[in-house]
C-alpha cells in the first residue's frame, strides 16, 4: 500500500533489512490501477502521502496531500502527523498511535503470540506467505493490528489499533481473532474497549472465506459485549473500508472519525464504475459521514485522547 | 431437452441434445433409430456426469450464475407449501433484491428472508440483480426481529453477487447495516438455517449469513471477493478472472473443509437450473430435518453453539514462546 513508504512517519523500520524491504518490497496490493466489486474493498489509493521516490531517504520537506504545500517533515511529526498549514491528517503506525492515544508505558499488548499462516496456499503473482514475511519486516508488526489493555488518562482499557500499511491493513484469521479474545477479554472485565481502525482492505482476500467470516466473529462478539453493558468506542481513520467498515468499525456506541478520513463499503471506483455518475467532492470522508449520520463526532488527533476520557467519563465506565 | 445452458463447457451435451431432439423429431421410428437415441441419451447422462464431478472452480462460478438457475422465489414456490410475502423496511423503502415473509414447510411456520435476482429483465433491473441496498438489510432484520418476537425460526436464502455498491447505497449507510445485520443474527434468539443458493458475494452474502446451520448447494460458491474483483487487484487484470476463482478456494467442497459450512445439498445431475423441481425437493428435505433438529434446542444452547461456531473460524499460529 502506498502510504507506508512516504509519510512523514513511516512504519518503523527494525533494521537495514527493513529499509531495504521498504524501499523495494512496497506496495503489496496496488489498489490504484484495480476495479473492483460489490463488496467495498477499496480500489484506489486513500488520499496519499506524498510519493517517495524508491531508495530515496526520507526527505526533510515532504508536500501535503491535503493543501499541497511543501512543509517540513519534523514539525509534521511534532503535531502528531498534523499538518500545520491545512491540518490534513497523514497517517499514523499502530506503535505511534499507542503512544499518543495510551498513557506513557501504559500499554501492556496482548495475544502477540497469535502468527498468521496461509491457510488457502494462496498465490497471485507473489505467495502469500512471502508477502506475510515481507511485510512483517517491513512494518515491525506481526500481523495488521496490535491488542492488549492500556490506560487512557489513568482510565484503564482494551485497546485495539489496526495498521492501514500492513497488507491494507486487512483483516484476516489474526486480526479477527486478536480482536474477538480482546472483546471477550474486556468483557470479563467489565473495561471499555476502544478500537482505531484504519483499513483500505476490508477482509483480507488472501484468506478467502475465512477472512470473511472474521467479520461475524467479531462482531459476535460485540454483541455479547453490547449484551453485557459495555461501553465500545470506534475511531475511524484514514481509510476504513470494505469489510472492516462492514463490522467492528461500525459497531460502536461511539463512532468517533478523524478529519476526512475516506470511510465506506464499496470502493469509489467500483461506484463510479457501476452507477457511470460523477460522485459528490466530499462523498465517503467524515464529513460525510456525518451529514448522513453515521457517526457521533468527527475529533482531531490532537484532541481524540481527552475525547475519549470524557466519553468513559459520561458513560460511568 | 433443447439448449437452455449457454455453458461453453458443455458444448459436448449441446451437441448430443441436438441429435437426440433431432431423432425425437422423427414420428416413425425405425428399430435402429430407437436404439440410437437410447445410446444418445445414456452418452448425454454420462458426459454430463463427467462433466459436473470435475467443474473448475471458474465453471462452478458460471453455473451458479446460470440465468435459469433456481431463485429464491422459485423455491418459495416449490417448496414451502404457502408463502406470504412482507413488504418493506418500515423506514425507508422496500428492496426488491432482499424478499422475506411468512412461509409454511411441512410442520414448521418459518420466516424466510432471501436475496433475489429476477427472472426476466425487467424483473432483474428491479432488484439490481440480487444487489440489495441499506433498506434490503434493515428490511431484513426487521422482519428477523419479527422471528425472534413470534419464535418463528429464520430461513435465510443466500443468492448475491454482493450488496450494491453505489452513491445513494452508501449515503444510507451499507457497511453500517451489513454490521448491524451481523450483530443482530449473532444473538438473535430463534433457530437461524442459511442456505447459499447461487452466488454467496462476501459481506452482502454474510449480512444474511449468520445461523445456526449453514449450508452450501453444490455448485454454489461463497467468496470473500468475486473473482473479477480480485483478479482486477491481485493480477491487474479482469481476465485472470479464473485463476483468481481457482486461488479463493470458495466451492462448496473447499468451505466444508474449512469448517466454515455444515452441508453440502447434492444438486441433480447437470445442476440445479436442469430440474427446479427436484432441486426443490432436496433443499425441502434438508431445511424440514434441520428445523426438526434446531427447534428442540433451548434457546441459550442454540446461541451459545451458535456462538462458538463462528468463534472457531479462523485459522493461524499459536507460538508458544511469545507474550
Ligand atoms: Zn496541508
Amino acid at each position: 500500500m502506498v502510504s507506508a513508504q512516504s509519510n512523514p512517519n513511516p512504519p518503523s523500520p527494525t533494521g537495514p533489512e527493513s529499509a531495504l524491504a521498504a524501499a523495494g518490497e512496497v506496495a503489496p496490493i496496488t489498489p490504484g490501477t484495480a476495479s473492483s466489486v460489490a463488496d467495498g474493498r477499496l480500489d484506489e489509493p486513500p488520499a496519499s502521502p506524498v510519493q517517495k521516490k524508491r531508495g530515496v531517504p526520507e526527505g526533510l520537506w515532504i508536500k501535503c496531500p491535503g493543501c499541497s504545500e511543501t512543509v517540513y517533515r519534523k514539525e509534521v511529526a511534532g503535531r502528531l502527523n498534523v499538518c500545520p498549514k491545512c491540518d490534513y491528517h497523514f497517517y499514523v503506525s499502530a506503535t505511534d498511535r499507542v503512544a499518543q492515544v495510551l498513557d506513557d508505558g501504559t500499554f501492556e499488548p496482548m495475544y502477540e503470540e497469535l502468527r498468521p499462516t496461509d491457510p488457502l496456499n494462496f498465490a497471485d503473482r507473489r505467495p502469500y506467505s512471502e508477502r506475510l514475511i515481507a511485510e512483517q519486516r517491513r512494518t515491525g508488526l506481526t500481523d495488521a493490528v496490535l491488542t492488549g489493555i492500556g490506560m487512557i488518562r489513568a482510565r484503564r482499557v482494551a485497546f485495539a489499533v489496526t495498521d492501514s500499511a500492513f497488507i491494507m491493513g486487512s483483516m484476516g484469521s489474526v486480526v479477527g481473532e486478536r480482536l474477538a479474545r480482546l472483546v471477550e477479554h474486556a468483557t470479563q472485565q467489565c473495561l471499555p474497549l476502544i478500537i482505531i481502525s484504519g483499513s483500505g482492505g476490508g477482509a483480507r482476500m488472501h484468506e478467502g472465506i475465512l477472512s470473511l467470516m472474521q467479520m461475524a466473529k467479531v462482531s459476535a462478539a460485540l454483541a455479547r459485549y453490547h449484551g453485557s453493558g459495555g461501553l465500545y468506542i470506534s475511531v475511524l481513520t484514514n481509510p476504513t473500508m470494505g469489510g472492516v467498515a462492514a463490522s467492528f468499525a461500525s459497531l460502536g456506541d461511539l463512532v468517533f472519525a478523524e478529519p476526512k478520513a475516506l470511510i465506506g463499503f464499496a470502493g469509489p471506483r467500483t461506484i463510479k464504475a457501476t452507477i457511470g455518475i460523477e460522485l459528490p467532492e466530499d462523498f465517503q470522508t467524515s464529513e460525510f459521514l456525518l451529514k448522513h449520520g453515521y457517526i457521533d463526532r468527527i475529533v482531531t488527533r490532537p484532541n481524540l485522547k481527552s475525547e475519549i476520557a470524557r466519553a468513559i467519563d459520561y458513560c460511568g465506565k | 431437452m433443447s439448449d437452455t445452458s449457454g455453458l461453453d463447457f458443455e458444448r459436448d451435451v449441446t451437441e448430443l441434445e441436438s441429435q437426440i431432439a433431432a431423432i425425437e423429431r422423427q414420428t416413425v421410428r425405425s428399430e435402429e433409430a430407437e436404439s440410437r437415441l437410447r445410446e444418445l441419451r445414456l452418452a448425454r447422462v454420462d458426459r454430463l456426469r463427467e462433466i459436473y464431478m470435475n467443474l473448475s472452480s471458474w465453471q462452478t462460478v458460471q453455473v451458479a450464475r446460470h440465468k435459469n438457475r433456481p431463485y429464491t422465489r422459485d423455491y418459495l414456490n416449490l417448496a414451502f407449501d404457502e408463502f406470504v410475502e412482507l413488504h418493506g423496511d418500515k423506514f425507508f423503502g422496500d428492496d426488491r433484491a432482499m424478499l422475506s415473509g411468512f412461509a409454511k414447510l411441512d410442520r414448521f411456520k418459518v420466516m424466510v428472508i432471501g436475496h433475489q435476482k429476477g427472472r426476466t429483465y425487467k424483473e432483474r433491473a428491479a432488484c439490481h440483480f440480487g444487489c440489495a441496498h441499506p433498506e434490503g438489510y434493515r428490511k431484513a432484520m426487521q422482519k428477523m426481529r419479527m422471528a425472534e418476537k413470534y419464535r418463528l425460526p429464520l430461513i435465510c436464502f443466500i443468492d448475491t453477487p454482493g450488496a450494491f455498491p453505489g452513491k445513494e447505497a452508501e449515503e444510507r449507510g451499507q457497511a453500517q447495516v451489513i454490521a448491524e445485520s451481523m450483530f443482530l443474527m449473532s444473538r438473535l434468539r430463534t433457530p437461524i438455517i442459511c442456505v447459499v443458493i447461487g452466488e454467496g458475494g462476501s459481506g452482502g452474502a454474510l449480512g444474511i449469513g449468520v445461523g445456526d446451520r449453514v449450508a452450501m448447494l453444490e455448485n454454489s460458491y461463497y467468496s470473500v471477493i468475486s473473482p473479477e474483483g480480485c483478479a482486477g487487484i491481485l493480477w491487474k487484470s479482469h481476465e485472470f478472472a479464473p485463476k483468481a476463482a481457482e486461488a479463493l478456494r470458495f466451492t462448496a467442497k473447499d468451505l466444508s473443509k474449512f469448517g466454515v459450512i455444515d452441508k453440502i445439498i447434492p444438486e441433480p445431475l447437470g445442476g440445479a437450473h436442469r430440474d427446479h423441481h427436484q432441486m426443490a425437493m432436496r433443499l425441502k428435505n434438508y431445511l424440514s430435518a434441520t428445523l426438526g433438529e434446531l427447534t428442540t434446542q433451548p434457546t441459550d444452547e442454540l446461541l451459545s453453539v451458535r456462538y462458538e461456531k463462528f468463534r472457531q473460524m479462523g485459522e493461524l499460529i499459536e507460538e508458544p514462546s511469545v507474550g
